[in-house]
């Protein structure tokens, strides 16, 4: 089930050190700015294989 | 956006997934540091110094004043149990007639700015108008800290933040966070 986060949950995430934090803008948009840490997946290319670097025991969080 | 992506990463399997809704947007409105090749823009978070003394609506005012000019400070912005800005001491506020708490002796509701504005409208706005010092929110209206006219001013002519900062710790956020900012050089005023 998603869960809906804030500011406040992402930051408590982050600093747990556990969270995975995906960018599903485009590739522009990432490159010209994104959350530290952030990786780029952009949605039009959210595909298993393209987050098969992503761990499944660790929580991911997107924006 | 991020629905559709989280939707989908929880179809292909990962069981823990949270969508960030508010995004990047609220992410740089609160004043945190963002990664990317941007232009560099001075931001109103670049000069916000968080050191503001703060007190609470049912504090004595006389034991507030005290607090806030032995910081060295004239002005202090009052917050609720959340952090939350509902006014501000200053000037003639200090010695309002018969007022011995601060509710009764503060300026409700004063003007925030969001530290994700741009820096330099801003500065000529303040000159404008004026106006020394504003009080710096989220979005939310929690309080971040403040921004001075006369620093920002310093900063927008290109002074190094560390030169304006000294004696700030922490200040300013961001620029703080920059390692590779070089050690303060000599002070060159004229």
């Amino acid at each position: 089930m998603v869960t809906p986060i804030d500011r406040t949950d992402l930051l408590r995430l982050i600093d747990e050190g556990d969270a995975q934090i995906v960018d599903v803008l485009p590739g522009d948009e990432y490159r010209a700015e994104h959350i530290p840490g952030a990786i780029n997946i952009p949605l039009r290319h959210l595909t298993a294989d393209t987050v098969s670097g992503l761990r499944r025991d660790k929580p991911v969080v997107v924006y | 956006m991020s629905p559709r992506a989280a939707g989908r990463l929880e179809s292909i399997g990962f069981g823990q997934v949270y969508d960030y809704v508010l995004g990047i947007a609220d992410w740089r409105a609160a004043g945190l540091p963002v990664e990317g090749d941007s232009p560099p823009v001075q931001r109103v978070a670049d000069a916000t110094r968080p050191d503001i003394p703060t007190c609470a609506i049912d504090e004595d005012l006389e034991e507030v004043r005290r607090r806030t000019f032995d910081a060295g400070w004239d002005e202090c912005i009052v917050v609720d149990d959340e952090g939350i800005v509902v006014g501000r001491l200053r000037g003639k506020a200090w010695v309002a007639d018969g007022a011995a708490a601060v509710e009764h002796a503060m300026e409700s509701g004063p003007t925030t700015v969001r530290p994700d504005a741009l820096l330099q409208p801003l500065v000529e706005r303040m000159a404008k108008r004026g106006t020394r010092l504003v009080t710096v929110t989220t979005p939310q209206g929690e309080l971040i800290g403040v921004l001075l006219r006369e620093d920002a001013e310093r900063l927008v002519a290109g002074e190094p933040p560390q030169q304006i900062w000294r004696d700030c710790e922490g200040c300013p956020g961001t620029w703080a966070l920059k390692p590779s900012d070089e050690e303060p050089s000599e002070a060159t005023n004229a």
